[in-house]
């Protein structure tokens, strides 16, 4: 590089004349120069290392036409109150040209109590809606046909018990399981790390994850089987690089725990999706959307042997960062939100949530989510961005730090193999250590203003009156949801759900496929607490180590 | 010996949520404050059985999942019942302004929402507990 | 706000936990607005079995001792623990997270858990925890649990300064040599090998077993080498049971009354040595420090010589008063 070097230092000397700060630090706390130049992509490699948009390694995208063929799905992530609230909320959505329904529980459903639980109380219907038996779940999708929407739904731990519902909706839609499409989030291991909403032990909660692995390829073909996450590491205040790399090493452990039991990779790999956050780095989100994908089709194929273009995909939903909104100035979230939407149209997302802007302060309202939606809907139509496939290729700045994000993720890897695999360095604290170290750091940086927060440490308007009207959860929901129990209970075939449930716990402490036994306690109207309940009693539930 | 600011950081309710709870608890303790931590989903009588067995002088709550105006008040209530009305209650997480007011009235006297700096949270408390010494 | 002391005394008499969270606190602080407390409660000593369990970061103490806390407690019995966890050297603050392993005992009204901070006391620390077990054996636990962990010295000490000292390690490569390395396999009675459903912990169990048969017999205690898995409870009733041998052999060989008596003569010192060291160090002396490390700096004095100066001062105090 011998001229270019010297042309180099000639500007950089120039620069630094004018201005000290050649390096800086950004939101991951990754150093970024001033200036790249061809020299910091050197050993790039087109064929290798880009490929064409659906060709290995697809950093520059899964899908031959990408966004030219069609715009990422829009799909706004909501839930709250009743079935029937949210049911109506789902019904605006979809008038309102949302194409694809992703559901919100509340904290009971997440953790598998039902909601006349003692543990339940004050949280039915908070932060998303309360799901406790198949009865409701007829609710929240009345009027919506099944093999007319692709459904997400953010469910872990009960994953299981809520895709069983979903399969017994079909059923007396007359849709058979094969045709319904949609996701469960049925990430456990991020949420030992980083969401903390985990029921058993990662043990039992990998053989139930194998088992709908199982199942579904059989029985549930066209349906996202995990989807592995990022975001909530992020949320949890990871960097970046540990985003990328702990979703992957998360990915990497579901592959082996699936091969592990005896399935063939291109089985089940094609069915596993991601879910990424975007933050507020963007040139840095984009070079991890690009990387994730390169990772993942290098290992995936020259790992685990994978054979199928299909296992070799990164397919990916993406949230813009809930934890970059701000309670105060609220207004100022839509436009966080919509530099987060961009990287992530950039970095070729196949679907999309834009957070709504009040939701520092509840959940969101009917306006703060359409808002949200036209966030999306204007970037889609109106700027052009869906013109070009992967337009920052050849940036050498976006390639340089898709190779550092690369290389990062590497190292990570590394680090895990070496405490002897992502559950026990869950065991150890590791990724917990990792991520609370950073978010500590990341609040150390902005009370420190090495870091600017509009509205938070600059451009603070003192006494802020704050405008908005918020959502506010009837608490009736709960007393309304716990009569709805009363009568379930009184009016099924008791003895049917109750020989349905001892089923599943002989299954459990055996080794038969639980999802067969799970749809069938759902279609005796068993609850979840009481599905949950069985299982607990033979799994043991997990306890949280001491981390900090 | 100087006497030490003792607080309970404990995270009520079902939600998983504990960034905030975990950064407030190392800026306490960067402080100069002994910070006991309860770790996640405590039901009130847990975390007002840890307020009495730890003696301590603050308690801080951090609650995402909604379910605030029935657990904190509940907790409230608790501290009362077994003689520790005494002790500083603070809050923080997703919590509207209407609310807030309401909590106050409880006694929970200062409640921090998302955007709080840890040094706002450090000063309250410094502050309160030196015009009660 | 306070509580006068009779009525602070009379409910710790009644029973009230809130009060015996109080005197903690006080006896922590060394508070001056009660410095007898002790005085007042000692009679009421000496009926608590007391167990350290100690060892390396990650071991799962908190859980093993939430675990046998749930087996003691089976025997109707009732218990304290005192969590013990460094405060920052740099900033005094402490982060005390036992608790978090502890849920299942958290809400027992047989048992009492407190977590302590090192505060960086001087040497003082066995004694301070000494002190907080003293307190909850006067209100009347049967069993006092002290867990730290195994790092420093101080650590090993308040281990050390209880009946039964159970050393807790995990079959990882390594953690066997770092605890010997720590000097605790030295001061173990009872050795458990907690996560033992992990590889290598039979083999770990056989060479600690190996090691503790060629080092000289400890008064005729041979200290067992234990297997446990503590979330799940297993193991933890035969711990209890190796508890209670030991209690029996120290009570049959006359060294359960040696050991309280050596703790008796630690705590005095202590006291001696903490006394002696708040009164040297005054306003006057310490002005007088400062001048003298001058004058060493400047070659005037040794700092022999400069030491000699203020051990006077102190001597004509107390000569004087």
């Amino acid at each position: 590089m011998g001229n270019d070097g010297k042309a180099k230092k000639a500007w950089k000397d120039e620069f630094l004349k004018s201005c000290s700060k050649y390096e800086s630090a950004n939101a991951s706390g990754r150093k970024i120069e001033a200036l790249y130049d061809p020299s910091d992509v050197a050993s790039l490699d087109y064929e290798r290392d880009l490929g064409y948009p659906g060709e290995y390694p697809f950093t520059r995208g899964v899908y031959s036409s990408m966004h030219r063929g069609r715009v990422w799905t829009m799909r706004q992530f909501s839930g709250y109150g009743s079935a029937s609230d949210s049911n109506k909320r789902y019904h605006f959505l979809l008038d309102r040209g949302q194409t694809g329904l992703s559901v919100a529980f509340d904290m009971p459903t997440i953790m598998g109590y039902d909601s006349d639980h003692e543990r339940s109380e004050g949280e039915v219907g908070m932060c998303g809606v309360a799901i406790d038996s198949l009865e409701d779940m007829e609710t929240l999708f009345d009027g919506i046909p099944l093999d007319k929407v692709s459904t997400s739904m953010t469910i872990n731990a009960p994953a299981a018990m809520l895709l069983a519902f979903y399969i017994c909706v079909g059923e007396k839609q007359g849709v058979s399981s094969d045709r319904l499409r949609g996701t469960i989030q049925n990430d456990i291991l991020k949420e030992y790390i980083a969401q903390k909403s985990w029921i058993f032990p990662p043990e039992p909660s990998m053989r139930i994850i194998t088992d709908i692995l199982t199942f579904s390829s059989d029985h549930v073909p066209r349906w996202n089987t995990i989807s592995i996450s990022g975001y909530h590491i992020r949320e949890a205040g990871s960097t970046a690089a540990q985003e990328l790399a702990f979703t992957l090493a998360d990915g990497f452990a579901y592959v082996e725990a699936g091969i592990a039991a005896g399935l063939d990779v291109d089985t089940f790999a094609p069915r596993l999706s991601f879910f990424f956050n975007s933050h507020l780095d963007f040139f840095e989100e984009i070079a991890k959307y690009r990387a994730a994908r390169r990772i993942w089709a290098r290992h995936m194929k020259e790992k685990y042997g994978a054979r199928k273009k299909e296992s070799l995909l990164v397919r990916f939903h993406t949230q813009t960062a809930g934890c970059t909104l701000t309670a105060q100035q609220p207004e100022n979230n839509i436009m966080r939100t919509a530099y987060q939407a961009l990287a992530a149209a950039i970095g070729g997302t196949q679907s999309l949530h834009t957070n709504s802007m009040d939701e520092t302060l509840a959940l969101p309202s009917e306006k703060a989510v359409q808002i949200a939606l036209r966030t999306q809907q204007v970037l889609a139509h109106e700027t052009g961005v869906t013109n070009t496939i992967d337009p920052l290729a050849g940036s050498y700045y976006v390639e340089n730090l898709t190779n550092q994000l690369e290389a990062d993720a590497e190292e990570y890897f590394r680090k895990i193999e070496d405490l002897g695999g992502v559950t026990k360095a869950i065991d150890m604290g590791f990724f917990q250590k990792e991520i609370s170290d950073a978010a500590y750091g990341y609040q150390k940086a902005i009370e420190q203003k090495t870091r600017i927060v509009v509205g938070v440490n600059e451009y603070v308007i003192d006494d802020e009156q704050i405008d908005i009207d918020l959502l506010r959860i009837d608490p009736e929901v709960e007393k309304e949801q716990c009569k709805v129990l009363t009568r379930l209970r009184s009016r099924r075939d008791n003895a049917a759900a109750q020989a349905a449930l001892d089923e599943l716990g002989k299954a459990a402490r055996g080794t038969d496929n639980l999802m067969p036994r799970i749809v069938e306690c759902s279609r005796r109207y068993c609850t979840l607490g009481e599905m949950i309940g069985v299982l607990k009693a033979v799994f043991g539930v997990y306890k949280e180590p001491i981390v900090y | 010996m100087e006497r030490k600011i003792r607080v309970l950081v404990a995270k009520p309710g079902l939600d998983g949520h504990d960034r905030g709870a975990k950064v407030v608890a190392s800026a306490l303790r960067d402080a100069g404050m002994e910070v006991v931590y309860t770790g996640l989903h405590q039901t009130p009588e847990m975390i007002v059985e840890a307020a009495i067995q730890e003696d301590v002088d603050v308690v801080g709550l951090s609650i995402l999942s909604g379910a605030h105006m029935v657990l904190f008040p509940k907790i409230m209530k608790l501290l009362k019942e077994q003689g520790a009305g005494d002790k500083l209650v603070v809050g923080g997480g997703i919590i509207p302004e209407d609310d807030i007011q309401e909590l106050n009235k409880a006694g929970v006297t200062k409640v921090f929402t998302p955007g709080t700096t840890t040094t706002e949270i450090v000063e309250y408390i410094k502050t309160e507990m030196a015009s009660r010494a | 706000m306070a509580i006068p002391r009779e009525e602070l005394l009379k409910r710790f008499a009644g029973g009230q936990r809130a009060a015996l969270s109080k005197i903690i606190t006080l006896v922590e602080n060394h508070a001056t607005s009660f410095p007898d407390v002790l005085d007042e409660l000692y009679p009421r000593t000496g009926k608590a079995y007391r167990i350290g369990v100690t060892g390396p970061p990650g071991a799962g103490k908190s859980t093993l001792v939430s675990s046998l806390v749930q087996t003691i407690r089976t025997k109707e019995k009732t218990v304290g623990v005192i969590a013990v966890d460094p405060s920052s050297p740099f900033t005094g603050g402490a982060l005390l997270g036992d608790r978090i392993r502890m849920q299942d005992i958290g809400t027992d009204p047989g048992v009492f858990v407190r977590s302590m901070a090192t505060r960086g006391s001087l040497g003082g620390l066995a004694e301070a925890a000494g002190d907080v077990a003293d307190v909850m054996d006067a209100f009347g636990k049967d069993v006092v649990i002290t867990e730290t962990v195994g790092v420093g010295q101080c650590e090993l000490d308040i281990a050390e300064a209880c009946y039964t000292t159970v050393v807790v390690i995990v079959p990882e490569s390594g953690d066997a040599v770092q605890a010997m390395k720590a000097g605790l396999m030295e001061i173990a009675d009872i050795l458990v090998i907690n996560k033992s459903d992990r590889e290598g912990a039979e083999q770990i169990a056989r060479q600690t077993r190996a090691m503790f048969e060629l080092r000289d017999e400890r008064n005729g205690w041979d200290p067992p080498v234990i297997l446990t898995v503590a979330f799940k409870g297993d193991g933890i009733p035969e711990l209890y049971e190796h508890i209670e041998k030991h209690r029996q052999f120290l009570a049959e060989s006359g060294l359960l009354e040696r050991h309280r008596q050596s703790n008796v003569e630690a705590t005095i010192k202590a006291i001696v040595e903490g006394d002696l060291h708040s009164k040297t160090w005054n306003e006057a002396t310490l002005g007088r420090l400062e001048s003298l490390v001058g004058d060493v700096m400047v070659g005037k004095v040794t700092p022999r010589q400069a030491s000699g100066v203020i051990l006077k001062m102190i001597e004509g105090r107390q000569e004087g008063g």
